[in-house]
């Protein structure tokens, strides 16, 4: 594994800390620029889990917080894809931890109050870890869309988060999957931070009836791209050099 | 036209929610028999080097109001300035100490605590070495991208520091210097926004 730098994050395609339509970030945006600075070791080494982090049956949101014998309410759904970074290699040992509301769009959640029921097989959470050219893979229910205090009449489209450990903190990531054809991803105050369409797709997952499992459940399919890294043999010059 | 660079784009950042315990520390809200234990939650075992310290704090917004539901993860470099876990080309590190850890601000006051312990200082790329620090990484609600800073100790020399000395506007690097409060302990609040805003990093 090299040691060298990751590409900039190009923060014309990331949306802006200040989106005022999604109201909380109003007062929770910087008001001063970040402070563009070198890499050091700090940002491109980051945490290293061990495969056994994680156990299989984590991968299962259908039945890891269900009781014996039940599973979780809503349409079975297989999600998998592929971790890469910007130049298109797989990122293996990628370290994903999932959540999402249930079926109905209730988050198992003490400060949640949308009056839709919970659901007692479903949990919400799920992690996996990617395999040797990234790829990944779990089950779980499709997520409702639900209501939220923002403007006065606001519904986040149906979506999981995801959070990403590549191979650095530099490529730290927290992001959310959508659906294909679900109409209120282009309603959603806080997709639309997203600046460019092509970056919204890039966050909506495809139907893939391929690899469906037949009577049991449809599959979707959500690649991820983190931070590239730099491979030339210029990097690692000493300052001045 | 010329040749097309063979490219992809980083995925979007998208906010971590309110709820982003139930992803990352789902047994701290109730959500338990699902994960052992929660990620990050522990840093320190008795056989972990180096001298033990304490960092709390609390994340503010613009109106000086304390987020409640913020996450916040630190990465740092063990007792002798190596990154732990194999990826440090300069060793492997403390075997008894992540470097990695990962709080969410408690829900009525927005409080955090880490227990780890001080950092060993880490070169720069050209070789000169930083004051010892630790990288503080923040997400929460209405934060569209994780925000990254670092906390340096007041007792160390930091005039000399690459990164620090760097900075135009010298009158804001306090707000990277935590406040020792006792032996072994620290405060290291975050502003998001306004005066006293944090430093925060695009690296």
């Amino acid at each position: 594994m090299s040691g060298g730098s990751f590409f900039a994050r190009d923060r014309s395609w990331q949306p802006p800390a200040l989106t005022p339509q999604y109201r909380t970030s109003v007062a929770r945006s910087p008001s001063r620029a970040l402070l563009a600075m070198p890499q050091t070791l700090s940002e491109t080494t980051g945490p290293v889990f061990a495969p056994d982090t994680v156990r299989p049956e984590d991968a299962d949101l259908i039945h890891n917080y269900a009781a014996e014998g039940q599973s979780a309410v809503g349409p079975r759904i297989i999600v998998y894809g592929r971790v890469m970074d910007e130049t298109g290699r797989g990122v293996p040992n990628a370290l994903l931890e999932v959540w999402q509301a249930n079926a109905g769009g209730r988050y198992r959640h003490k400060k949640e109050g949308y009056i839709a029921a919970l659901d007692p097989n479903f949990g919400g959470c799920g992690r996996c870890m990617t395999d040797a050219d990234g790829n990944y893979e779990f089950r779980t229910i499709q997520p409702g869309v639900y209501p939220w205090l923002n403007r006065a009449n606001d519904w986040r489209p149906a979506h999981i988060h995801f959070s990403i450990f590549g191979e650095a903190f530099a490529q730290r990531l927290i992001t959310q999957m959508y659906f294909e054809g679900d109409p209120m991803i282009r309603l959603c105050p806080i997709v639309q931070g997203v600046p460019h369409e092509e970056g919204i797709d890039s966050l909506t997952a495809a139907l893939d009836m391929t690899r469906t499992i037949p009577m049991d459940a449809r599959a979707y399919k959500f690649d991820m791209v983190l931070r590239g890294r730099r491979q030339t043999m210029f990097e690692n010059r000493v300052e001045g050099a | 036209m010329a040749q097309k660079l063979d490219y992809f784009k980083e995925s979007p950042s998208q906010t971590a929610g309110p709820y982003v315990h139930i992803g990352c520390l789902p047994n701290m809200c109730e959500i338990g028999g699902v994960y052992d234990d929660d990620l990050g939650a522990t840093m320190l075992s008795d056989a972990t080097k180096g001298e033990r310290i304490t960092i709390t704090g609390t994340t503010y917004d613009g109106t000086g109001t304390a987020l409640k539901d913020a996450m916040v993860e630190i990465w740092q470099a063990d007792a002798d300035g190596i990154y732990p876990g194999g990826r440090d080309p300069r060793g492997p590190g403390d075997p008894n100490f992540p470097g990695w850890g990962r709080k969410v601000g408690d829900y009525t006051t927005g409080e955090w605590t880490f227990e780890t312990i001080k950092p060993g200082a880490v070169p720069f790329p050209d070789g000169r070495m930083q004051a010892p620090h630790i990288t503080f990484w923040v997400v929460a609600r209405g934060i569209n991208v994780g925000l990254q800073t670092r906390m340096y100790f007041p007792e160390d020399d930091t005039a000399a520091d690459p990164i620090l000395s760097r900075i135009e506007h010298q009158n804001r690097v306090p707000t990277l210097i935590a406040e020792k409060t006792g032996e072994g302990q620290y405060r290291f609040d975050i502003s998001l926004q306004g005066d006293g805003e944090t430093i925060f990093f695009d690296f």
